[in-house]
């Protein structure tokens, strides 16, 4: 029993980052329709940045603002200058780019910070906590998580940039008839998606060691969980990170074939399985008109 | 009266196809305008081509400035409110959010609040449904929130595409209704495209006849009752 609960929370806190890289995922995935396969890549230059500013002794929530706003101004800039020029492009074009990108952010982390692994300090040290059931850094993850989500919940639901956001990916010549700039949308909506993996990057890094490759696995978790949650709900691609998160620990633990050498596999087939059988998700919207 | 807006060889076309043949016409200050004509006359495609919405080519004046050249954000932020065929919805949002979007390029909150309630008064079935999600409306309540949505603009042009099409009688008559009222008691103009050409020349002053891609006519919605022939094509009787 204490095993189980102990499985379900480090699940959990793991499931939070997955969460991260799914709301990033979806975030670009509602503005221009495609999945960002660079998103990890992305988050891994972030978390490098982040790395070095501390090492130039920056204080650790410094540089994580400072890491934030640069990934979020990144993002902006990578929308403007690479996808703009792309946005009647179809999906093929998309990909190759999105494959272009990630080839040139792992590239240019491993060219500035080199391929050696490095440490990557925590801001709530390892001690543990509850007991043995977490450690600090892993209630760290999901609180930092949590808030995050309940900032972002706040912005969408209550803010008008918010629903000018939510407006643009949801009809987006509607949106340019009432006056919002559904451009300047769609980069918002990369800013917001390249910080949150900043975020996510950050928080994930001193349990796995920072290296250029760090976040590929962490991204196809990120899939599975937007996958399971459905591409169209922003809440739905949260609770899948966080059901990926911990259907991965629990079958690492008890099922015995699976063991820790399995535990992508079970990512993947559950996107298989969810494309099969419930190609919206668990929380997405089939698309229906009334006319 | 003098125009608010003027057109002046305008032509407009998708991919290879030109639909608009260089069309002039002129909507006054305060004034209801409609243009009339069969379908592919082009009417629908007029009313895209004033807010950018396809490739235009030609003159459009507005409020003295050409904005021939502006995207539609641009032109809408000037103050022209297009409730385009199909109503344009945001079907996943509420009520009161879609009224909201409609005055997203406003500032000051209390007058907004202020506006969403006079468009309570016009239309007293959006009030009962405002948090309700604007796809679970009939389709007359749908009309009646693009029209609301585009007064949130407080505009000083609305272009209306088709409002009455597929609504029942008794629906058209309160639509029209309201813009006889907002007519009267605002300084607003309006460009109606109307398949039901009776009804928009009761309320138009000025009226333009297109057949594909130009004007054929253009006059006083008497003009068209009195011309035997045009009343029996565009009126049927």
């Amino acid at each position: 029993m204490e095993l189980l609960l102990q499985q379900i929370l480090s699940g959990l806190a793991t499931g939070a980052i997955y969460a991260c890289m799914a709301l990033a995922v979806v975030m670009i995935y509602q503005s221009i329709g495609h999945l960002n396969f660079a998103q990890g890549e992305m988050a891994t230059f972030s978390t490098f940045v982040a790395w070095q500013l501390i090492t130039w002794g920056f204080p650790y929530w410094a540089a994580f603002a400072l890491t934030v706003a640069l990934s979020f101004a990144g993002g902006v800039l990578i929308e403007r200058v690479v996808f703009r020029p792309l946005k009647d492009a179809p999906a093929l074009s998309h990909i190759v780019v999105f494959i272009g990108l990630l080839a040139i952010f792992n590239n240019a982390s491993g060219f500035v910070w080199d391929f050696t692994i490095k440490t990557f300090p925590s801001p709530f040290g390892q001690g543990p906590m509850f007991g043995a059931f977490l450690n600090m850094h892993q209630a760290g993850m999901i609180a930092c998580t949590l808030g995050m989500l309940v900032l972002l919940y706040l912005f969408f639901s209550r803010t008008r940039l918010g629903l000018s956001l939510r407006a643009a990916a949801a009809n987006p010549e509607s949106a340019r008839l009432v006056g919002v700039r559904v451009g300047w949308m769609i980069a918002l909506g990369w800013g917001l998606a390249s910080a949150i993996g900043a975020v996510a990057g950050m928080l994930i890094a001193p349990g796995v060691f920072l290296e250029p490759n760090m976040m590929l696995g962490v991204l196809l978790y990120g899939f599975a969980g937007a996958v399971v949650g459905g591409l169209t709900s922003p809440i739905g691609a949260v609770a899948g990170g966080l059901i990926v998160g911990v259907m991965e620990n629990l079958a690492g633990t008890y099922v015995p074939v699976v063991g820790s050498e399995l535990k992508l596999t079970i990512a993947l087939s559950l996107i298989i399985l969810i494309l099969i059988f419930k190609p919206s998700g668990l929380f997405g919207k089939t698309l229906a008109k009334r006319v | 009266m003098t125009a608010l807006l003027s057109v002046h060889g305008l032509t407009a076309s998708y991919g290879e196809g030109q639909v608009l043949a260089g069309l002039d016409f002129e909507v006054q200050r305060g004034g209801v305008t409609v243009l009339l004509g069969a379908n592919g006359a082009g009417k629908t495609t007029t009313l895209r081509a004033i807010c950018g919405m396809v490739r235009r080519e030609g003159s459009i004046i507005f409020d003295g400035k050409p904005i021939q050249n502006l995207s539609t954000e641009g032109v809408v932020r000037l103050g022209v409110a297009h409730v385009p065929d199909g109503r344009g919805t945001f079907t996943q949002l509420t009520v009161d959010e879609n009224l909201q979007l409609g005055a997203i390029t406003r500032r000051g909150r209390k007058e907004i609040e202020h506006d969403i309630e006079r468009c309570f008064g016009y239309f007293p079935v959006l009030k009962e449904r405002r948090s309700q999600q604007a796809g679970t409306l009939s389709g007359g309540e749908q009309q009646m929130l693009a029209v609301a949505r585009a007064l949130m603009l407080r505009p000083k042009l609305m272009l209306l595409d088709e409002p009455s099409f597929g609504l029942a009688p008794m629906i058209v008559k309160q639509i029209f209704d309201i813009f006889r009222t907002l007519n009267a008691s605002t300084s607003m103009s309006m460009l109606i495209v109307e398949q039901n050409a009776a009804l928009a020349l009761e309320l138009a002053d000025h009226a333009y006849l297109l057949e594909t891609g130009r004007v054929v006519f253009a006059g006083r919605p008497d003009d068209i009752r009195n011309d035997p022939a045009l009343r029996r094509s565009y009126l049927g009787y």
